[in-house]
C-alpha cells in the first residue's frame, strides 16, 4: 500500500527533516521484512513454515503477538490475528495491527524534529503529530474521510492536531474484512472510521467496528474511552 | 496552500509503497519510492529517501503494469517515469469505479485523492478510507514500477 509522510514546517528543506523522513521509511522497511506476510523471507512467515525458531525470530514478532492478543481480547474476538495469507496458509498473521505499530515507530523519529508537524498515511489510515521545541507552533490537519460509495468523494472531515484515524469499510473494492465469528466477509456497504489517540487501535477499533459495529462500541468505550467511532452508512 | 498559523507553512510529501505484494520475479525489496512532491508556498524541496535508482533526468516513459485479475475485475496501472520519479500514474481499468479511464493524475495515491476532493472544493489535507489497499492496483502498480526498475 502507498504509504505517505506529509511533513509542515515553515521551510521543509532541511537537513534534519529530511533524515527524519528517511529514517521514517527505513524503519517502516525495517518492520515490513520482519513482520510481512507476503515477504516470503520475512520471519513472520519463516517462523510459519517452521524455518525459524520463535525464541530466534526478530523480537517484533514476539511483541506484535502480545499486542495482537490484546486486541483480540479488547474487542471480544471481533479482531483476529489469525488469517488466510496470499499462500492460502492460514496462521498468525499480525498485518490488521502492525501497519498502525510500524507507523507509531515510524513517527518517533518525526517527533524528534523541531518545530514541524507530521502526518503519515499508511494506506488511508493516518497518524499525525507535532515535532519538539514547537514553540507556539501548531498546525491542525482536516481529513477528509472517504465516500464508500465513491472513492473520490468525502462524506465528512474530522479535524486532527494529534492522534489518528483509521477507516475500514468495504468500499468499492467489495468486502475484504472476516467476520472472525462465522468465517464470513462482512458484506455491507459503507465505512466505519475511528479517531484516537493511537493508529494501531484506531485501526484494531475500525476493523472490529466493521465487523459488529454495537459489540465494539461498547467494549471500546470500557477499554479505549479516548476512541470515538464515526459511522457511515 | 496553507496558512494554518502565523508562519506561512510548506509541506513535502514523500510516498512510498510498502506492506505490499510483490510481484513473483521482482527480486527487489517492495519499500519502493513511488513518486515524492512538494505542496506550499515555500520553496520547498524533495526528499528522496530510498530511491535506488540514478535520478538522471531524462525524457518520460510510460510503463503498463500487468493486468491483475481480481474477483471484482481486471485492474491495470499504468505510470509515467520522469527524472528517475513517477510523475503520473493512470488506472487503465478499474473495476472498483464506474468511472474508467479513470485518470489518477497526481504524485500518488493518497494525494491524489486529496486534489481529486480538493477539486470538489472542500478544503482537505489528507483522506482517510478504505479503498487504497486495493490488491489488484498495488499488484499492477508494482509490476509497472518493477518494469520501470525505480
Amino acid at each position: 500500500m502507498p504509504v505517505s509522510i506529509h511533513v509542515r514546517a515553515v521551510r521543509t528543506d532541511r537537513a534534519d527533516i529530511e533524515g527524519a523522513v528517511a529514517n521514517a521509511f527505513a524503519h517502516l522497511r525495517r518492520v515490513d521484512s520482519v513482520l510481512s506476510p507476503w515477504r516470503t523471507d520475512s520471519d513472520l512467515l519463516r517462523v510459519r513454515r517452521g524455518e525459524l525458531d520463535p525464541a530466534a525470530a526478530h523480537p517484533w514478532l514476539a511483541e506484535v503477538a502480545l499486542l495482537a492478543a490484546e486486541a483480540e481480547a479488547a474487542t471480544g474476538g471481533l479482531f483476529t490475528s489469525r488469517l488466510t495469507g496470499p499462500d492460502g496458509s492460514t496462521g498468525f498473521d499480525p498485518t490488521g495491527l502492525a501497519k498502525g505499530w510500524a507507523v507509531a515507530g515510524a513517527a518517533g523519529h518525526l517527533q524528534l524534529v523541531d518545530r514541524v508537524a507530521f502526518c503519515i498515511n499508511a494506506g488511508g489510515d493516518l497518524t499525525v503529530g507535532v515535532g519538539r521545541n514547537l514553540d507556539g507552533f501548531a498546525s491542525t490537519w482536516r481529513i477528509g474521510i472517504q465516500d464508500p460509495a465513491d472513492p473520490m468523494g468525502i462524506v465528512d472531515v474530522v479535524e486532527v492536531s494529534s492522534g489518528a484515524v483509521a477507516t475500514s469499510g468495504g468500499s468499492a473494492r467489495g468486502p475484504h474484512v472476516v467476520d472472525p465469528r462465522t468465517g464470513l466477509p462482512v458484506d455491507r456497504s459503507g465505512s466505519v472510521t475511528v479517531v484516537g489517540p493511537d493508529l494501531l487501535w484506531a485501526d484494531v477499533w475500525a476493523t472490529a467496528s466493521w465487523v459488529d459495529e454495537e459489540q465494539a462500541t461498547r467494549l471500546m468505550a470500557h477499554s479505549h474511552p479516548a476512541y470515538r467511532i464515526i459511522a457511515h452508512p | 496552500m496553507r496558512r494554518i498559523t502565523v508562519w506561512v507553512l510548506s509541506t513535502i510529501t514523500v510516498v512510498v509503497l510498502l506492506f505490499s505484494y510483490r510481484t513473483s520475479t521482482s527480486s527487489r525489496a517492495p519499500g519502493t519510492v513511488v513518486a515524492s512532491g512538494t505542496t506550499g508556498n515555500g520553496g520547498a524541496a524533495n526528499a528522496d529517501p530510498g530511491v535506488g535508482s540514478a535520478s538522471t533526468a531524462g525524457a518520460s516513459r510510460t510503463f503498463t503494469g500487468d493486468a491483475v485479475s481480481t474477483r471484482y475485475g481486471p485492474v491495470q496501472v499504468q505510470i509515467t517515469v520522469a527524472g528517475g520519479k513517477v510523475t503520473k500514474s493512470v488506472v487503465t481499468q478499474v473495476p472498483w469505479s464506474e468511472r474508467r479511464d479513470q485518470e489518477i493524475n497526481a504524485q500518488a495515491v493518497p494525494v491524489l485523492n486529496q486534489e481529486a476532493v480538493q477539486a470538489q472544493s472542500a478544503r482537505i489535507d489528507m483522506v482517510s478510507g478504505a479503498t487504497y489497499t486495493s490488491d489488484g492496483y498495488l499488484r499492477s502498480l508494482q509490476s509497472a514500477l518493477d518494469q520501470a526498475k525505480l
